[in-house]
């Protein structure tokens, strides 16, 4: 009997309608678990190198966590995997909510699609029957309309639907997947499902899943759900309201907006407003909010409460649901000071399906780009003359690809450059070609150089996590925080923090030593990925601070769910740094060398480039790949992936990577 | 039959409160399987959420009574301006629909308050609702003495008013045989 997992992936080439169910391979799951592990596997294997993303040859893989549908609380990820249109490398996308744990139920651990349907259609999985089902009347359908259309026309109100919206079948490159209250949003996902002509997937399941070792595992999920009861009423001290609990960062439950506000930048990752979160500004918006959330939600098997239902009177969709950051994100990219925009502009983009970290950015750049006279009345006719008008404009020209849209809808990266005439020199908040969180600061971070330059995301949320963002300024306060900090993978760790200090010589840049900072990133990075391969939220894992799950608890609770023995070595050593190897090898293969591994240009004010370029040499080092990034032969070997390395040796990547060396 | 004290247990559910996760059916359907935790279902649970994000609609409803029969007709709850789908809040498992039956057998599900040995401190889907629009109380009363159906009386109750009586008693002699 498989444990956790079902043991079937379904597999459906659309060129051809042929659905197939396809039983794993249980040793592949113990070498990389399940989720984004076994996704980059699949793509490592089945998808050429040199794979146009949109090409019938690319795949768009859907994989549930290992975890998703056990006990094991906020368990629901859907993790997906494809060559994205924007950044061309494997794209890390993954979403909440409740479709991962249908799927499970229904009894398939992944969707694999292939291929490209001749015309719009959508999948339905109910349990053993899957089918194709003509689409063509929800072209063009918002994805909210289409859930609620595809629920009714199916009459099965307790199936889950995600699906695309116009960005996405117009192959926006930013076009996200949206489900319930959550999406998948980076890295293009909803461009390729569009191009692929699949408008949603439905999924309805009532099977079993099975628990290894039962009662082992459920003291576990009781002892995490102990610790969030615990947590809801010991918040960490010392570091702003919105990072002391759990979750997701609770935005809509929370008003207090100072820190998004005040140390985010606002229009094209331009500005610090350090004096924009004022009384009046609370008081007005904390009235916005409370009128405009109906009811907090949340995804499957989790107590917190991320999401939110939006209803408000001027609402150009009249109700959707929304979940953290975005109801900021249109706001400060308009640099528009009304929360009131940002609920009506997030509900519009979100039926379309765009990205909401994106989005914005793409349209501050283009609004920066008429500021500077080098997009015109000419590219813009009728242009409004407000912010607020000009980001509703251009959300509608994007989306359909009209005119300058055309050019926008490729993201900030490629769009600078087909615009030209100097419009490259605004592009100053991508890494790898894909828009970043809007972050400018003062001093060179170490430890947050090496996480933005090499995290194979490309989206530092999804790399960093558990570690204050900044030292305490006292030193009794630090050692009161280490006292609980079972999370802590090290003593090394809690040292680096009980030292840290915000001046002098523990403080940034040099502090900590290379070795460290190679540890801490690590550490933050490898929770991660075992969230990714698990399915487990970052908001209760490997993002707030103290979370309930770590890495101390996490290798009994896996073992206990799937019956396979891994300890906290096996889970971190071998199986993470074997799936980070090979999302690594991956991104070699098609192309990623060491000249890609930087932040956004002026992301600090203050850079040490010597000091940097030994940060990256020494990293590449302790994860075992050569001076240009790419993994070792002798370290895939160790990992397993003596394959992986073969094959890069074979295609040259090594020599042209030689050949690039410095010394 | 005489009086006698019963404690009454009740599961009070404030539906505000409720942020549509799931977790009550998924804990129930885990702690009811034959070994303990060991299969997970939510469509197996005696509790069952209607949740309708988009008209804030967002209930959860114990399986009450097996009943044979449909009812003659069905009733819609229009609560706050919010329209509930027919017999939403009708706790039977009952011919009409499918909510509270196994999935595979068809038999009918019952919530049994969790009655273990040993007891459990409060019901599972209580106890995971960090939410609290589950919470639990006891207390007692006197009520006449009745008779009342074990589970597995209550299924072959139901195979009876599905298939009729001599046919069961032929289908288990069939089986018995088998064995
Ligand atoms: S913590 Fe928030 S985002 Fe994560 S699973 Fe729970 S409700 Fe969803
Ligand atoms: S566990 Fe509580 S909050 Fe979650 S669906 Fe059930 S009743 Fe609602
Ligand atoms: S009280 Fe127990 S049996 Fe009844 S619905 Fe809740 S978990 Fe299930």
């Amino acid at each position: 009997m498989r444990y956790a997992e079902t043991g079937y992936n379904l597999e459906i080439d659309l060129s051809s309608g042929n659905i197939e169910k396809v039983e794993t391979d249980p040793a592949i799951t113990a070498l990389h678990l399940g989720g984004l592990g076994t996704n980059a596997k699949i793509l490592w294997d089945t998808v050429p190198p040199e794979a146009d993303p949109f090409s019938p040859e690319n795949r768009l893989i859907f994989g549930t966590g290992l975890l998703c549908g056990t006990p094991a609380v906020g368990a629901n990820r859907t993790i997906v995997t494809t060559y994205s249109p924007q950044t061309l490398l494997m794209a890390y996308s993954m979403m909440g909510g409740f479709w991962a744990p249908e799927l499970k139920h229904a009894g398939y651990d992944k969707v694999i699609l292939s291929g490209k349907s001749p015309s719009l259609v959508y999948l339905w999985i109910n349990n053993d029957k899957v089918e194709l089902r003509d689409a063509s009347h929800l072209q063009g359908k918002g994805t909210v309309e289409t859930e609620a259309l595809i629920r009714e026309e199916l009459q099965e109100p307790n199936a889950q639907v995600m699906s695309i919206g116009l960005a996405g079948e117009n192959r926006i490159y930013y076009s996200s997947i949206e489900h319930s209250r959550s999406s998948a949003s980076r890295g293009g996902m909803g461009a390729v499902m569009g191009d692929k002509k699949v408008k949603a997937i439905a999924v309805r399941g009532t099977k079993d899943l099975n628990i290894a070792r039962p009662v082992e595992f459920i003291e576990h999920c009781n002892d995490v759900l102990n610790y969030i009861q615990w947590r809801a009423d010991n918040p960490v001290q010392h570091v702003p309201p919105i990072l002391a609990g759990l979750g997701s960062p609770q935005e809509m439950a929370i008003h207090d907006e100072q820190w998004h506000t005040t140390a985010f930048s606002w229009g094209n990752a331009r500005y610090r407003r350090k004096d924009f979160w004022t009384e009046e500004v609370e008081k007005e918006w904390s009235e916005i909010q409370d009128g405009a959330v109906q009811r907090l939600i949340s995804c499957y098997n989790c107590p917190m409460k991320c999401g939110a239902i939006i209803a408000y009177p001027t609402l150009e969709l009249s109700k959707y649901m929304m979940k953290c950051y975005s109801k900021l994100t249109y706001v400060m990219g308009a640099m528009a000071d009304n929360l009131e925009f940002g609920f009506r502009i997030a509900g519009l983009a979100q039926g379309y399906g765009v990205d909401a970290y994106t989005a914005p950015q793409v349209m501050a750049f283009a609004v920066e780009l008429y500021e500077q006279g080098i997009l015109t009345d000419q590219d813009l006719p009728e242009f409004p003359p407000d912010n607020e008008g000009r980001f509703f404009y251009l959300l509608e020209k994007i989306v359909r690809r009209e005119g300058i849209g055309d050019v926008l809808a490729n993201g900030v990266y490629w769009a600078a450059r087909e615009i030209g005439n100097g419009a490259e020199a605004y592009d100053s908040n991508t890494i790898k070609k894909h828009e970043q969180i809007p972050i400018k600061l003062g001093m060179l971070n170490p430890i947050f150089f090496l996480m933005l330059s090499t995290g194979e995301k490309i989206n530092i949320t999804q790399i960093e996590g558990q570690l204050p963002q900044a030292p305490f300024p006292d030193r009794e306060d630090r050692e009161e925080f280490v006292k609980d900090w079972i999370q802590a993978p090290s003593d090394t760790i809690k040292e680096f923090f009980l030292n840290w200090e915000l001046r002098g010589d523990n403080a940034f840049p040099f502090y900590p030593d290379f070795q460290t900072a190679c540890e801490l990133v690590e550490w933050q990075e490898t929770m991660h990925y075992i969230d990714d391969s698990t399915g487990i939220c970052a908001g209760l894992s490997s993002f707030p601070i103290k979370p309930p799950y770590h890495i101390n608890n996490l290798p009994g609770l896996i073992s206990a769910a799937t019956g396979l023995d891994i300890d906290r070595d096996e889970l971190w050593n071998k199986i993470v740094r074997r799936n980070r190897s090979l999302m690594r090898a991956i991104n070699s293969r098609r192309g990623l060398r060491r000249s890609d591994d930087k932040p956004p240009q002026d992301h600090w004010k203050k850079r040490f480039p010597e000091h940097e370029a030994k940060l990256l040499d020494e990293y590449y080092k302790f994860k075992g790949w050569n001076n240009d990034g790419i993994p070792t032969k002798e370290s895939l070997e160790e990992l397993g992936l003596g394959y992986v390395g073969e094959d890069l040796e074979k295609r040259g990547i090594y020599n042209n990577g030689q050949s690039e060396e410095k010394s | 039959m005489g009086k006698v004290k019963k404690k009454v247990k009740v599961i009070r559910i404030d539906t505000d409160k409720c942020n549509g996760c799931r977790a009550c059916e998924m804990i129930c359907s885990a702690f009811h399987a034959s070994d303990k935790y060991s299969v997970i279902n939510p469509s197996r649970s005696r509790i069952r959420m209607i949740r309708e994000p988009m008209r804030d609609v967002y209930l959860p409803v114990y399986a009450g009574e097996y009943t044979a029969a449909e009812c003659m007709g069905r009733d819609k709850y229009v609560v706050d301006g919010k329209e509930y789908e027919e017999c939403a809040f009708c706790r039977a498992s009952c011919p009409s629909r499918d909510a509270f039956k196994e999935p595979d057998s068809g038999l009918p599900l019952k919530c049994d308050m969790c009655e273990d040995d040993p007891e459990q401190e409060e019901p599972l889907c209580v106890k995971w609702c960090l939410a609290d629009a589950l919470t639990y109380e006891e207390r007692e009363e006197e009520v006449e003495e009745e008779v009342i159906l074990e589970e597995m009386e209550t299924g072959l109750k139901s195979l009876i008013d599905k298939y009729g009586l001599d046919d069961l008693i032929d289908s288990i002699a069939r089986m018995s045989r088998k064995e």
